[in-house]
């Protein structure tokens, strides 16, 4: 066992690069929970949308705040509730921070929409200017937050609240959501009265209170992202979905397929990004511990000539290689698992999901890459000849 | 000595490899999914909670006067500006009177020449009823023929039915010409109540239509506050509650008022209550008509119940409820709700004992297999 130094100090090598792709396989599994996430804390059954749109998570969905209405009395259908989301920035103090402002409906803990946990303070009580904001964000109860032009006091905090992209959620009453969601800036709104005021159908001498009819139409906004449908139980989530897209003409999906929405479009690209960096990884890795096991092994060459030289099976020298080989893959392993678990996931600005069955399947993995890797050391230890040993 | 080397590489390997082995499982088994998760506990507590509601409003005037010509013109003058405090019965501009007061003269020629035609006529009368009286003298004295004295008394009562008639044409003449100085009075704007001018919306010379306004008054001593609450948060509100008054523009001060009316109309589309509060006191300076004011009104205060945190309420396979923890075990009990306070406690009237031990935070979404590390803190969380 001499040069174990090497050998430890190749061990935590390869055990850092291990760690990283662990922590890669972690990623992609934080980004698929994100989006399980998103669709578990909205506790609904079924997400109603703009007619041909891929709900509010994927594609923009404009429909009525009413229509939740006639959503309601359709058999079958436990509750409606409306929701919009729009991701901006908010501005607390002197920073801003990219979220996704969620609005929800008015009414009490467990209505579609609302988050279904806190870690601190309480659930939304007033009808405006309150919030519910994610650790993730970094705001802390009683810190006020500026969006667009009103300021709201941060009343509670969740975690795991994020977008499919990781962005925190903050939660507000949906009519000041609405307001978040069109309302201009004020010399926008400026432009759109002088416009308006200076278009002749809608500023009529004879009709005095036309104009302030057509501006203030223009300044109200009737519309939500998304209807949050529970179903009542014993009833099928297909058929109530095949009912309300047959009579309503709107789009409907069930949870399986938001699930296959997000992970399987959203999510896409990035998934392919990272199955190609754990390959190159895997490539990575089953050179190196090719490489320093041939290395020790050529340092060997004189003792292997005298086994072989007394001897010992092929059988022997292998194994020993293979021993060597598989116990730098444990060190390696139990390396990375403690770097990923304790360093990478915590400081990575993702969140990263190490599953127990990612790592039995990292555990075999890096097995057979070891015991593969050690096949070149172990040609050249058998192709040696034992006069060596004697010889020069 | 020379067991020494393999003791001492042995041990070498222990004091690494041991460690290691055990941080390996360590983090195995306390981070990730096997590992608990930490929660926060509070027990059922009795507690006299008082409810309130809170909506947001604007400032309104109680009445609003628009004042404008009631019929097609063009403004002549306009008095007054905008900020001028005037009284009732004040003349604050005029319209164009066009040919009305030509036509109110020629109204008085009309007046002065029925009055002649009326002396005509009264001086006809007289002779006709003299003339008639002396053929009727002649008559007795056989020195004129019945013809005659027929023919006097006709124009007699001819000359009284033209005096009649003259007369009334005066009284037509005269009424004719006070409907002109009526007409001629409604071209003043005129101020209907005491108030203060808000909007002048034309300046003279434009042309109006009938209806539309040119001044707009409003009387200041008559402030309210139009609120609206959302209607799943307006149950209890009536007349006479004390309100709480927070102006957009003046966002540290709270000024105390109460609800003068609950509107018999909802807002059906925006599905909200909406009421008028009034200032018990009104601000100095006046706050300017449309400013946004935020409102909350106390409701009585309810007789002590049992109360619960709203944080701890989840909803579990489509009932509403909380985690009790029981001897360490979770359990997920259905609660029926009674009312909730704007600080976040809510009443229990089914389900929870007072002293029971709930669940207010949790790191993650529970269900009942999980095992659970009761915190002071959740982990993450800064006070």
């Amino acid at each position: 066992m001499h040069a174990w130094g090497k050998f430890v100090f190749t061990g935590v090598g390869l055990g850092l690069l291990i760690g990283v792709t662990l922590s890669m396989a972690g990623i992609y599994r934080g980004m698929v929970d994100d989006a399980k996430a998103l669709l578990d804390n909205s506790g609904a059954d079924l997400w109603v949308v703009q007619q041909d749109t891929l709900g509010p998570y994927a594609e923009s969905s404009s429909i009525y705040d009413d229509t939740w209405r006639s959503l309601r009395g359709m058999p079958g259908v436990a509750s409606a509730a409306n929701v919009t989301y729009l991701t901006m920035q908010v501005r607390q103090g002197e920073r801003d921070v990219r979220t996704m402002v969620t609005g929800v409906t008015p009414g009490a803990a467990g209505t579609s929409g609302w988050p279904p946990y806190l870690v601190a303070g309480r659930q939304i009580t007033r009808g405006h200017y309150e919030a519910v904001a994610d650790i993730a964000s970094g705001f802390k109860l009683g810190d006020t937050l500026q969006i667009r032009r009103n300021y709201y006091t941060v009343v509670g905090l969740t975690r795991r609240m994020v977008s499919s992209s990781g962005d925190p959620m903050v939660f507000i009453p949906l009519k000041d959501a609405q307001e978040a969601q069109f309302l201009k800036d004020n010399d926008a709104i400026h432009q759109q009265r002088r416009r308006t005021a200076e278009n002749p159908a809608f500023n009529r001498p004879q009709v005095p209170g036309l104009l302030d009819a057509v501006i203030a139409s223009q300044s109200i906004n009737p519309y939500v992202n998304a209807v949050l449908v529970q179903i009542e139980s014993g009833h099928n989530s297909e058929v109530v979905a095949e009912s309300i897209r047959r009579w309503k003409r709107l789009t409907v999906y069930t949870r399986n397929q938001m699930e296959e929405i997000l992970v399987g479009k959203l999510i896409a690209t990035s998934a392919r990004q990272i199955a190609m960096f754990l390959v190159i990884l895997s490539i990575v890795s089953s050179a190196i511990v090719a490489f320093i096991i041939y290395t020790l092994t050529l340092g060997k060459i004189r003792e292997i000539a005298v086994l072989k030289l007394i001897g010992t099976k092929n059988r022997t020298i292998i194994a020993l290689i293979m021993q060597q080989s598989v116990a730098l893959g444990l060190i390696g392993f139990v390396v990375g698992k403690i770097t990923a678990t304790l360093l990478m996931a915590p400081i990575f600005p993702k969140y990263v999901l190490l599953e127990p069955l990612d790592s039995v399947i990292g555990f075999g993995a890096v097995v057979v890459i070891c015991i593969l890797s050690s096949i070149i050391a172990i040609r050249a230890a058998l192709k040696v000849d034992p006069a060596e040993a004697i010889g020069g | 000595m020379k067991s020494l080397p393999i003791q001492g590489r042995t041990l070498a390997l222990v004091v690494v490899l041991f460690p290691l082995l055990a941080l390996f499982i360590y983090v195995a088994l306390r981070s990730g999914p096997l590992a608990p998760v930490p929660v926060t506990v509070a027990r059922v507590k009795t507690e006299a909670i008082t409810p309130a509601l809170f909506g947001i409003g604007t400032v309104e005037a109680q009445y609003t006067y628009k004042i404008g010509p009631t019929s097609a013109g063009r403004l002549k003058r306009l008095d007054v500006e905008v900020g001028d405090l005037v009284r009732a019965g004040q003349v604050l501009g005029e319209m164009d009177p066009i040919d009305l007061d030509d036509r109110i003269r020629a109204q008085d020629a009309a007046g002065k020449r029925a009055e002649a035609q009326l002396s005509e006529a009264k001086a006809r009368q007289a002779y006709a009823q003299i003339q008639a009286r002396r053929y009727e003298q002649l008559l007795t004295a056989r020195s004129t023929s019945e013809e005659i004295v027929a023919t006097k008394k006709h124009e007699l009562e001819v000359a009284v039915a033209g005096l009649q008639a003259a007369a009334e044409e005066l009284v037509r003449v005269h009424s004719e010409g006070k409907a002109l100085l009526a007409q001629r009075s409604n071209l003043k704007i005129v101020a209907p109540s005491d108030g203060l001018v808000t909007l002048r919306h034309v300046d003279p010379g434009t042309t109006v239509v009938a209806g539309q306004a040119v001044v707009e008054l409003v009387d200041p001593a008559n402030l309210w506050i139009n609120v609206r609450f959302d209607q799943i948060h307006a149950g209890g509100l009536t007349v006479n509650l004390p309100a709480q008054i927070v102006l957009r523009s003046q966002a540290g001060e709270v000024r105390g008022g109460r609800v003068l009316r609950v509107e018999p109309y909802a807002d059906a589309v925006t599905e909200e209550t909406l009421a008028k509060v009034e200032f018990n006191q009104l601000p100095e300076p006046l706050p300017p008509v449309g400013e946004l004011a935020e409102i909350t009104v106390a409701l009585p205060p309810l007789p002590p119940a049992p109360v619960i945190a709203n944080a701890a309420i989840r909803r579990v396979d489509g009932k509403l409820g909380v985690w009790h923890v029981m001897n360490g075990d979770l359990r997920f009990t259905p609660v029926a709700l009674g009312l909730a306070d704007l600080d976040g406690s809510v009443q229990v009237r089914e389900g929870l004992k007072v002293g029971d031990q709930y669940v207010v935070y949790s790191a993650k979404a529970l269900t009942a297999d999980i095992r659970i590390d009761v915190v002071d803190r959740i982990p993450g969380v800064t006070p």
